[in-house]
């Protein structure tokens, strides 16, 4: 008996980058839609990056050769690193210049945070 | 194969395109960044389409490349995005340029005559300065 790996692969491919497109795709939509800049930036983070990911894994799935795969690991890596970091710069700036919307937040620990800080004196 | 690649590039065009609308549509400056950011991520997933496509290794370090420099443009205008006015995001009149563009000669003039007093004249020109800035 002979598995057919590579057509496995192959298939695997195919749903990696269907599935990868179509969070792109939600990913824009989301964008587009949201009303809110945290909203937006849900968008822009969560799905964008797994899609990313998975249109990676069909492309390393496609290509079979050892070192495409490390660098398209290496662009996992770095996807994972500073989108959280992109995410943190621009909620902080979008707080401190008064783009977060209160009223549309259902926890909102920061503000409180903020508040208690002012009124307790640094020890 | 070719019939998936065309699917998912149908899906990301139309993603992509949202995410543009919303670049020239966004109330503030951190909406169009974070609209941005979603298309070079688009762009990235559109250079490992063309590459899963045609079977092309070479494509991969323009990825690495791209999933870099997108991360410095959002990080950057994150940093210096402070308090905008409320006028500053409209595209200003030709004569609201021209009035600061003459003002900002107009300082550089003045600096550039403190600086640099012409010698045959220096103390006249510091008593004009002392009594211009005492007036």
């Amino acid at each position: 008996m002979s598995i057919p790996w590579n057509e496995i692969a192959d298939v695997a491919a195919i749903v990696c980058l269907l599935g990868g497109a179509f969070l792109a795709f939600a990913a824009g939509v989301g964008v587009l839609r949201f009303g809110d800049l945290l909203a937006r930036m849900h968008a822009g983070t969560k799905p964008q990056v797994l899609g990313l990911m998975l249109v990676l894994t069909g492309l390393a799935l496609r290509l079979r050769s050892g070192s495409a795969v490390w660098a398209l690991l290496l662009v996992v890596l770095f996807q994972m690193l500073t989108a959280p970091v992109a995410a943190h710069m621009v909620g902080r700036a979008g707080y401190r210049t008064g783009k977060v919307r209160g009223d549309l937040l259902v926890v909102d620990e920061l503000t409180a945070d903020l508040r208690r800080a002012e009124q307790q004196p640094p020890a | 194969m070719t019939v998936v690649i065309v699917v998912c590039g149908v899906l990301l065009t139309i993603g992509g395109a949202c995410a543009v609308i919303r670049a020239e549509r966004g109330p503030s400056m951190l909406d169009r960044t974070v609209a941005l950011d979603i298309v070079v991520t688009t762009l990235t997933a559109a250079g490992a389409l063309y590459a899963a496509l045609e079977r092309r290794t070479d494509i991969v370090p323009i990825l690495v490349v791209l999933s870099l420099v997108g991360f410095v443009g959002s990080v950057t205008i994150a940093r210096f995005a402070s308090v905008e006015p409320p006028g500053e995001g409209r595209v200003r009149t030709p004569e609201e340029v021209a009035a600061e563009i003459a003002e900002a000669l107009r300082l550089e003039q003045r600096a550039e005559a403190a600086a640099h007093p012409r010698p045959a004249e220096s103390a006249q020109s510091t008593a004009d300065d002392a009594t211009g800035e005492v007036r």
